[in-house]
């Protein structure tokens, strides 16, 4: 039933394997970024906060697709910006695979970003008073006092953001990137003839990634729970 | 909780196989063949492409042009349908044997390369063309004069997943890259800009491409590989398939095969095949 996957042209272990790539990398850039934006979005200076909402409201409601189409036919193809050696004999795939990452962070830190916001209005606004009134300068405040706590009661919207991301890494097939996506596409080409068959392979091994990672964190969330 | 959690995946097991029920059972409810359908209902739903230049391709004003386009009413006029009663969908690559089997269309003319896989899902009239694979270059490029040029990390681009991406990768890869797009026209761009030196697919996509921008684009022209393209039909209607190669071949003999692709590719810099291929018995 399944022996088309003996086709040695079919490397499912490596698709995936870009795919947990591409999801780490993208999580990592994105909860750096987003934070800084959720920092920018409460910030007391108006400058900041202007551009931390008006880039979650322009990147939150531009579709993904479109993002990651931008990076490589706007700023690659287009504007000629290159993220890998043009000499290189691997330069299309790292250049995609980067760009790739590229729009996820740009995209999904706004979720991190919109998440931890409304983790910090869980802090009693008393705790910040009581920071400034210690003399602890603003970013101060933020480092020391209100992000600690408000991280910990966003572990679980911020696993269903990470879930999400992994799922999304799908539009990267969109440019290119050999992930699983663009090895299903290839496989539905060639095996025309058990199509569902190579859609239920996927689902299942996405459902077996992400289940694990929501049960995961979801005890993870309870664990460091902050209890009022 | 491991009990909650084996019932949820239950649950989802047998709505999965609910839905590969539909997809597999969802049949048209006239069982009757295509050429009797045809001749008693005078009408028809065919497959094309909708953004294929040259093969078929949406007007501005609605209507559809390309070779692809006049094989398909040809069939249509000689199966005694009008182009009044045509009814044009949009058969995109991955779908095309979805389409057929559920019945959604009565036959599909869309650059549908015969293969035994496919063969085991839906029937296949004709050949009525034979495409090679081939390269798209710019027009002041001489550094690519065929596949035996493709050295030195020169760069192509095709669509993600298809037959002409993979054989790249099968028979080129370690010579050359592939930049894997979503659409042949994302590639185009990609080729114009210079991001790639060559996009690759069949000769005949390529030619319509290259018709768009004459002034930029050309087809190399030396091909290395065949592609059969057939008109895809129900599997085992064989009333059906006789009728469409029988149109198919009067379509060859009378010249109007080869005035449509002169009509609808004959400004592309390329050479196009003066002879149609041999029905597949």
């Amino acid at each position: 039933m399944f022996d088309f996957l003996n086709n040695p042209d079919y490397d499912l272990v490596g698709a995936f394997w870009t795919t947990i790539q591409l999801t780490f990398w993208s999580a990592i850039g994105s909860l750096i970024w987003g934070t800084l934006l959720a920092g920018m979005r409460v910030s007391p200076v108006p400058l900041m906060r202007a551009f931390g909402t008006t880039y979650v409201n322009i990147f939150r409601n531009t579709p993904l697709t479109v993002v990651i189409l931008f990076t490589s036919l706007g700023l690659s193809s287009t504007l000629g910006i290159q993220l890998a050696s043009s000499s290189s004999p691997t330069s299309l795939a790292d250049n995609s695979f980067r760009l790739a990452i590229l729009g996820f962070i740009v995209y999904t830190s706004t979720f991190v970003c919109e998440s931890l916001r409304a983790g910090i209005n869980t802090v009693p606004v008393g705790q910040a008073e009581a920071a400034r009134a210690l003399g602890l300068s603003f970013t101060q405040v933020l480092r020391l006092i209100v992000l600690p706590q408000a991280f910990r009661s966003v572990i679980a919207p911020l696993a269903n953001v990470l879930i999400a991301l992994l799922k999304n890494t799908t539009v990267a097939a969109v440019i290119g990137v050999g992930e699983a996506a663009l090895l299903m596409s290839t496989m539905i080409e060639n095996e025309s003839d058990s199509l569902f068959l190579v859609f239920a392979l996927f689902a299942v091994i996405f459902a077996a990634l992400v289940l694990p990672l929501g049960l995961l964190l979801g005890w993870v969330a309870k664990k460091v729970e902050v209890k009022r | 909780m491991w009990s909650r959690i084996l019932r949820a995946g239950a649950a989802v097991a047998a709505l999965s196989l609910a839905l590969t029920a539909c997809g597999g059972g969802g049949g048209s409810s006239s069982s009757a063949n295509l050429a009797d359908k045809a001749k008693n209902d005078k009408k028809l739903t065919i497959g094309i492409k909708f953004d294929q230049p040259g093969l078929g391709l949406k007007q501005p004003n609605g209507t559809y042009a390309g070779f692809d386009v006049d094989v398909a009413k040809y069939i249509a006029k000689q199966l005694g349908v009008d182009e009044s009663g045509i009814t044009w969908k949009e058969a995109q690559s991955a779908q095309r044997e979805d389409l057929i089997k559920k019945g959604e269309v009565d036959f599909i003319v869309a650059t549908y390369s015969i293969t035994d896989k496919r063969k085991n899902e839906v029937s296949f009239g004709g050949p009525y063309f034979i495409a090679h694979q081939d390269l798209l270059v710019r027009s002041d490029d001489t550094s690519i004069t065929g596949p035996e040029s493709l050295t030195g990390n020169k760069k192509l681009c095709s669509v993600k997943g298809s037959t002409p991406a993979q054989n790249v990768k099968d028979k080129y890869a370690k010579e050359v890259q592939l930049l894997e797009r979503a659409t042949y026209s994302q590639c185009i761009t990609s080729l114009l800009n210079g991001e790639v030196d060559a996009v690759t697919t069949d000769d005949i996509i390529l030619a319509g491409y290259a018709l768009q921008q004459p002034d930029k684009l050309k087809v190399v022209g030396k091909g290395f590989s065949d592609e059969n393209y057939g008109v895809g039909l129900k599997k085992d209607d064989t009333q059906g398939r006789t009728a469409i190669n029988d149109a198919i071949q009067k379509m060859e003999q009378d010249g109007t095969w080869a005035a449509s692709l002169k009509t609808n590719l004959g400004q592309a810099k390329y050479s196009l095949p003066t002879t149609p291929p041999a029905i597949a018995p």
